[in-house]
């Protein structure tokens, strides 16, 4: 099992090697997409990237937290919070799993 | 927002290429971090967040019609941690 992370200088290398733009250009699509992305869901809207997984902003009310080490109770603000559902695919590709082995069906 | 208009938001911005590039390009960034968490590899985007894989170990499951005993395999499950910058900007305001 692996081990090492991945950056995006990696990212931008794979598309640098699979789409033949500069190394400059990849690295600012790269760039680009993760930026629509992230605007997309500051904005409030989900992403849903097929085959992929979901990105969706979901917001938290206030409720009372603990400060772990005292014991001291101090609110927790309402706030929004990101979250991701990853696709069928996705959870199959992890457990090793390719397509013509996977039964269940996507999104 | 789904896949498609991703690529069409990135094409707008990006005349001079073509939208199967663009399509390209997604796939490519997709395809990459699903192939560094098949192999058990984090993927790091400053900015934007972590993707990981958590290993849930083997239990006994239960069916839960028939009340019976079954073994569930240890299985892995993709993981996202919202970045720093991501979790600021979605409570900015």
């Amino acid at each position: 099992m692996g081990g090492k992370t991945v950056t995006r200088a990696d990212l931008c290398e794979a598309v640098y090697q699979n789409v033949g733009l500069s190394r400059t250009e990849s690295a600012e699509l790269v760039e680009a997409v993760l930026r629509e992305i992230s605007d997309c869901l500051v904005s409030g809207e989900s992403v849903k990237l097929s085959s992929f997984g979901t990105f969706n902003v979901r917001s938290k009310t206030e409720r009372i937290g603990r400060n772990p080490k005292t014991g001291e109770e101090v609110p927790i603000l309402p706030r929004r919070v990101l979250v991701f559902k990853p696709s069928n695919v996705l959870k199959d590709h992890v457990n090793g799993i390719t397509g013509s082995e996977a039964a269940g069906e996507d999104d | 927002m789904i896949k498609s208009e991703l690529v069409q938001r990135i094409a707008a911005q990006n005349p001079h290429l073509y939208q199967r590039d663009i399509e390209n390009i997604v796939n490519t960034i997709l395809d990459t971090i699903a192939g560094a968490m098949a192999s058990g590899d984090r993927v790091e985007l400053r900015g934007f967040g972590a993707f990981s894989v958590k290993s849930r170990p083997a239990r006994i499951g239960r069916n839960p019609r028939t009340g019976e005993k079954v073994e569930v395999e240890e299985k892995h499950v993709p993981f996202f941690k919202t970045g720093k910058e991501m979790r600021e900007r979605l409570n900015a305001g």
